[in-house]
């Protein structure tokens, strides 16, 4: 399969007042044309900083300070404001967690699917506006010809997040980066939006970036999973294989602290403590300190990502030792 | 015990039917918990118990006593006995004060001990709930999400309840942490022999506590059975429904790509239809739903469901 997306050593830092966050240190990872990489983290684990990075998205006090993001042979990293304006929203979209505060509350919503094709020049108002109306058949609106001149309150949040969704897919866009569309959705909403989504990509053939605190979701939903701990790729593989043999201390805690609809009483195990204040990381492995298997190297030296097999990547010594298979 | 419960708000000079005739037990030691999507009247229903909101009609009946004829200095004798936790742990607990002022507060409140004793039970409880003493000067802003919420369990034992609900209470923490939290409901509940009222939307986590379950949809009970009943032998399709729709992991290593999904979404509690309130986005639909609402009645021994095709 080709390469859509090459991220290299990402590493994106805060400026606080207290001192620099490194939220994003260095990762790396790809996306092939037509696949779903799922990034999996807990809150502050750098996880939509380090898609965010990517299209000039994050705030005024962060900055890249180095790696290269290779997008069809042009690296985002190192192109101007009007530049990535020219690819956001055109070749890569977004959809994100909460749709009432990411559409304009005071525009039409079939205005605001109308709104990219017709920046980018794609289209005419007239066609922009036919356009909009399919797209709101494409993801599911009811009643989609009257629905599409209604303001975003008008909406429930499953259908606000069809409407996002909607804009997402207007230009036709390669990659849609989806941070946590889910999360703020009822079950059985979920589920909808979920099969929407993994419809529109069968049928566009897009890459989606899914970006997810649910690790029962990512293994089933992605074809790759890259898992994220402070700032740092702590495990990357394919999905067969991750499931089939996760390696990292975390990755298999983060499963077994997962409340499953079929865990058995007693069968979930919580990782101990939280994760680290990101101003006062811990030395060495950034787990060790709430990691099972903890030797004096953990403690002093950061472990690299290193291949393992086939496309399996761990950041562990003990992986590496192959004291951990 | 609470019986026929009732609370309507007014909407737009209709009735917004939160809760509508709902009746249940919880027996001593026991986990009820209560599942449903946003908009099923859960949390309503929860704080209705213990009269946080003021229920219309029906009675709630703790240790032989309706609360709701209790007047005010009567019902916060019993309120000792009936606490509640919250989903929002930082917006739960009072800002200005810090943790251990917050655990302390209901002891003061309900006049118990000197200074000093109260001092050593906040201390006993912040053991009790897995939180190092060294916190115990500390502001709810300086904590994490999850020590937050341990505050507030904490805050909620103080006064050695007999019953507690908990409304969301892992809802907004992290995967990790939230794992924390449930084991400690789940040790305190076998320590104390607790009741709870377990409200949540995610009926993975509501399994795990639970020992008996009740499915919410649009302010009643539609469906209430033992746990393992309810999750093996599930009758109304609302159920089914929501059993299916999770992601689980995928441990024989094959993903789900699709999930199945209910068709449509929980409709507006103003003005429903005649009829079963499922029948909107229910696929066995007939014509009886649609004129009759559905008695809630057993089925089997201890398993209760509103359907007629059940």
């Amino acid at each position: 399969m080709e390469e859509l997306l090459v991220v290299n050593n990402l590493k994106t830092h805060f400026r606080r007042y207290e001192g620099v966050v490194k939220a994003v240190d260095g990762i790396s990872y790809k996306i092939n044309y037509g696949e779903t990489l799922t990034i999996v983290g807990e809150s502050g684990s750098g996880k939509s900083v380090s898609a965010l990075s990517l299209l000039g998205l994050i705030r005024k006090n962060g900055k890249v300070v180095d790696g290269e993001a290779i997008f069809e042979g042009r690296d985002l990293l190192k192109l101007n404001q009007e530049e990535l304006r020219q690819i956001r929203g055109k070749d890569i979209s977004m959809v994100f967690q909460d749709p009432m505060t990411s559409l304009n509350p005071i525009m039409k919503i079939g205005i605001q699917i109308m709104e990219p094709l017709i920046w980018h020049k794609l289209m005419q108002s007239t066609e922009a506006r036919e356009k909009a109306i399919e797209l709101l058949r494409v993801v599911g609106i009811p009643d989609y010809r009257v629905r599409a001149w209604d303001y975003p309150f008008e909406f429930s949040g499953g259908m606000r997040q069809r409407v996002m969704i909607a804009i997402a897919l207007a230009c036709n866009p390669k990659l849609i980066i989806a941070d946590e569309p889910t999360t703020a959705l009822d079950v059985t909403v979920r589920a909808q939006i979920l099969n929407l989504m993994q419809d529109m990509k069968e049928e566009f053939g897009l890459s989606i970036m899914l970006i997810t605190h649910d690790i029962a979701l990512a293994m089933n939903f992605s074809d790759s999973i890259m898992v994220m701990y402070a700032g740092k790729v702590s495990e990357y593989a394919p999905v067969a294989e991750f499931i089939r043999n996760p390696l990292h201390p975390y990755s298999r805690g983060l499963i077994a602290s997962t409340i499953d609809i079929e865990t058995e009483e007693s069968f979930i195990k919580p990782i101990p403590g939280a994760p680290p204040n990101p101003l006062d990381l811990p030395s060495g492995c950034k787990f060790h300190p709430r990691c099972a298997y903890t030797q004096d190297i953990c403690r002093e030296v950061e472990p690299e990502c290193k291949e393992v097999r086939d496309g399996h990547k761990v950041a562990c010594h003990l992986v590496e030792r192959g004291e951990i298979q | 015990m609470v019986k026929n419960l009732k609370k309507y708000f007014p909407a737009r000079g209709k009735w917004l039917k939160a809760v509508d005739n709902v009746s249940f037990s919880i027996g001593f030691g026991e986990t009820l918990g209560l599942v449903g999507e946003s908009g099923s009247g859960k949390s309503t229903l929860g704080r209705s118990i213990l009269r946080l909101i003021e229920p219309d009609d029906g009675e709630v009946i703790f240790e032989d006593v309706d609360l709701r004829k209790l007047g005010g200095e009567e019902l916060r004798q019993r309120r000792r006995f009936m606490q509640i936790v919250f989903q929002d742990p930082l917006a739960s607990l009072n800002p200005m004060m810090t943790a251990g002022q917050n655990i302390e507060d209901p002891l003061i409140i309900h006049n118990i001990g000197t200074n000093e004793e109260r001092r050593k039970t906040v201390m006993e409880l912040l053991d009790i709930v897995g939180l190092g003493r060294e916190i115990i000067d500390s502001f709810p802003h300086e904590l994490s999400g999850g020590q937050q919420q341990r505050v507030g369990v904490a805050r909620a034992l103080a006064l050695n309840p007999k019953f507690i609900v908990a409304d969301e209470p892992v809802s907004s923490l992290d995967v990790s942490i939230q794992a924390q939290v449930v084991s400690l409901l789940y040790e305190l509940k076998r320590k104390f022999g607790l009741s709870y009222l377990f409200i949540s939307h995610d009926l993975a986590v509501v399994k795990y506590l639970s020992d008996r379950v009740a499915v919410m949809y649009l302010g009643t009970i539609v469906e209430l059975a033992p746990k393992k009943e309810l999750y093996e032998k599930p009758l109304h399709p609302y159920t089914r429904a929501l059993l299916a729709s999770i992601p689980k992991m995928p441990k024989d290593g094959k993903p789900q790509k699709r999930f199945s999904a209910l068709k449509g979404e929980i409709p507006s509690p103003v003005d429903l239809p005649p009829g079963c309130r499922f029948q909107s986005r229910c696929e066995h639909v007939t014509e009886i739903c649609k004129e009759e609402e559905p008695t809630f009645r057993e089925v089997f021994p201890e398993h209760f469901v509103a359907c007629h095709l059940a």
